[in-house]
């Protein structure tokens, strides 16, 4: 079992790297935007709720053809981060990286704005008055309190960005060594004739994959939360 | 020196309160369930903005409408014990400890962990959660956090309400010790009279969102217009006493207050000792002349001040008088038909009659104010 094919390890290693991405780098933009959902009123709340939660209702290759269409070589900001940066997304790690995380993001925003609305206020209250500004609270009490919701929401995060495949595929396109990661793999060897027993192999690759990732989240989760004492 | 002047329109009713007291010692803010307390010193806090008004507290305005002025709480360097505690449920007794200590300014850091540790008994939760501490002990790290802020004022609010009566008992000792062993102006919320009487030596009356009356403890809850708000239960006068002498044979000690000596039961205290009493208004019975033959040990002369009206008067069996006696306040409540068949009115003389018995150990209070009524003593 542990003795994969260089193809297999690619398309593993790849997509390691592309789910490891997808999460970093949402993350601190979810955090931001669950607190925002969670602890502010404006204008155009609900507005900003629907478009974050809209990769979790359209269909994935949908979000992949807008996001070509929006940064390919002649979308809007394609076109700009060319000019400016002489960078591409599609076709690339990156954007496959890239098409991952806005499918995660969704899942991601909800389980911590979910723990961000759990946080008792009152402590947060009583922090400000033990002479905490409100920086210092939200680094002191607020993120520590909502640690295993921040955890859960990586999990499932990383989660969603291991299996994505619609938003990638037609975003990132399915290139070997690129963008071929497991389940754009595994669909390429059912494609093939005789493919059967390699897919075989990659699907339990890919559950073992998952369920790893899940007891690690869950271990954490239950050691922090053990921690807050909740 | 407290002095507040705010209104705030709640969804529920409306706060509008002024009052302005010097905070030696332990400000009582007394009222019923929804009087505005917890608003009221959420709004001293910081923890919520009043719509117009001013606030001055130990010299520093921290709020002021009409110049724009909102301290943030973090800066306005007050002390807030909750009714629940809100101890940081991630961070150990200790780390919950010196929280605020961390942030104190550095020459200003006069209250030290050791010495919290030490007023507290708090030694042996140091390392512990706050999840597995007791109720009683969760108040006392409360306590303690709070102080070691080094605030300029510390509000606590109903500490002991959610305790029962063992662990309040636990807990009062802490806080009268650091009433007498640290410097710090108090300002109690709670809406229970005995603890009030053994902490406090000024006492805020709120009700409906405003501030009926502020004075002296003795002062205001001796006020028959006042009764409606202290509540009928709670009736009596509260006493600054001194330990006159005891009487071992009959283990019964004597006080001397300004209208005259009292036995109690025996207390453990030395000659000089001062502490406050309660005699409730239903312990107290009237006659016109000294009795003769009676087990009641304490019989004390006095003229009738006042006798109380309340809303629905007619229909009451009973009515409340204040008295005087040399110079303090009593309170008695007789029946209306006594009242009549004595043909009490005020100014007339009477002895007040008090069983020994009936004042009892829960009401019996160190004195920080007896400077007040003995101004020879010390």
């Amino acid at each position: 079992m542990l003795d994969l094919s260089p193809l297999e390890l690619e398309a593993l290693a790849l997509s390691l790297r592309v789910a490891l991405w997808s999460v970093l780098t949402s993350l601190p933009v979810g955090l931001l935007v669950a607190w925002v959902l969670a602890r502010r009123e404006f204008f155009g709340k609900s507005a900003l709720n629907a478009i974050v939660h809209l990769p979790l209702v359209l269909p994935p290759v949908v979000v992949g053809y807008l996001l070509l269409v929006l940064l390919g070589r002649e979308g809007p900001l394609g076109r700009l981060l060319y000019d400016l940066f002489g960078v591409g997304l599609p076709f690339t790690w990156e954007g496959a990286a890239l098409a991952a995380a806005v499918m995660a993001f969704p899942l991601m925003v909800r389980a911590m704005r979910l723990s961000l609305e759990s946080v008792d206020r009152r402590l947060e209250a009583a922090a400000r008055t033990l002479g905490a500004g409100p920086a210092g609270v939200f680094l002191t009490i607020t993120l520590p309190l909502m640690a295993p919701g921040i955890v859960v929401g990586a999990l499932l995060g990383f989660a969603r960005s291991l299996g994505e495949f619609g938003a990638t595929i037609t975003f990132a396109a399915n290139i070997p060594g690129e963008t071929r990661t497991l389940p754009l793999a595994l669909y390429t060897l059912t494609q093939t004739p005789g493919g059967e027993g390699a897919a075989l192999r990659l699907t339990a690759l890919s559950v073992a994959l998952s369920l790893a990732a899940l007891a690690a989240s869950e271990y954490t989760a239950r050691r922090l939360r053990a921690r807050i004492g909740v | 020196m407290l002095e507040v002047a705010v209104a705030k329109r709640l969804s529920a009713f409306e706060i509008d309160a002024e009052f302005s007291c010097t905070t030696n010692g332990i400000v009582a803010l007394f009222g019923r369930s929804g009087a505005g307390k917890t608003s009221l010193v959420n709004m001293l806090a910081g923890l919520l903005r009043p719509d117009s008004g001013r606030i001055k507290i130990e010299g520093v305005t921290v709020f002021d409408s009409s110049r724009g002025l909102d301290l943030p709480p973090e800066r306005r360097r007050i002390g807030y014990v909750f009714q629940e505690g809100r101890l940081f449920p991630h961070m150990t007794v200790r780390g919950n400890l010196t929280y605020g200590l961390r942030r104190a300014p550095t020459n200003e850091r006069r209250i030290q962990l050791d010495q919290i540790v030490d007023l507290l008994g708090l030694e042996a939760l140091l390392e512990r959660r706050p999840h597995d501490l007791s109720g009683g002990e969760k108040q006392r790290v409360a306590l303690g956090r709070a102080l070691l802020a080094n605030p300029r004022l510390l509000l606590m609010d109903e500490p002991l309400a959610g305790l029962d009566q063992a662990r309040k008992d636990e807990v009062l000792p802490f806080i009268e010790r650091l009433r007498d062993e640290l410097t710090i102006p108090i300002v109690y919320v709670s809406h229970a009279m005995p603890e009030i009487v053994r902490l406090a030596d000024t006492m805020v009356l709120m009700s409906n969102g405003r501030v009926e009356a502020v004075g002296p403890l003795d002062e205001v809850t001796s006020r028959l217009d006042l009764r409606p708000l202290t509540g009928r239960y709670e009736a009596g006068a509260v006493l600054e006493a001194r330990v006159a002498g005891q009487d071992a044979a009959f283990a019964l000690t004597e006080l001397s207050f300004a209208g005259g000596r009292l036995w109690v039961p025996r207390l453990d205290l030395p000659d000089g000792a001062a502490l406050r009493l309660r005699i409730r208004a239903r312990d107290v019975v009237l006659a016109h002349a000294r009795p003769e033959g009676t087990s009641v040990l304490n019989v004390l002369r006095c003229v009738v001040k006042d006798i109380g009206t309340e809303e629905g008067a007619e229909e009451s069996a009973q009515v409340d008088l204040r008295l005087d006696a040399g110079g303090a306040a009593l309170w008695a409540r007789i029946t209306r038909r006594s009242l009549h068949e004595l043909g009490l009115v005020p100014g007339s003389e009477v002895y007040a009659l008090i069983k020994a018995g009936s004042i009892d150990r829960y009401s019996l209070g160190r004195s920080t104010a007896a400077g007040r009524f003995f101004p020879d003593a010390e």
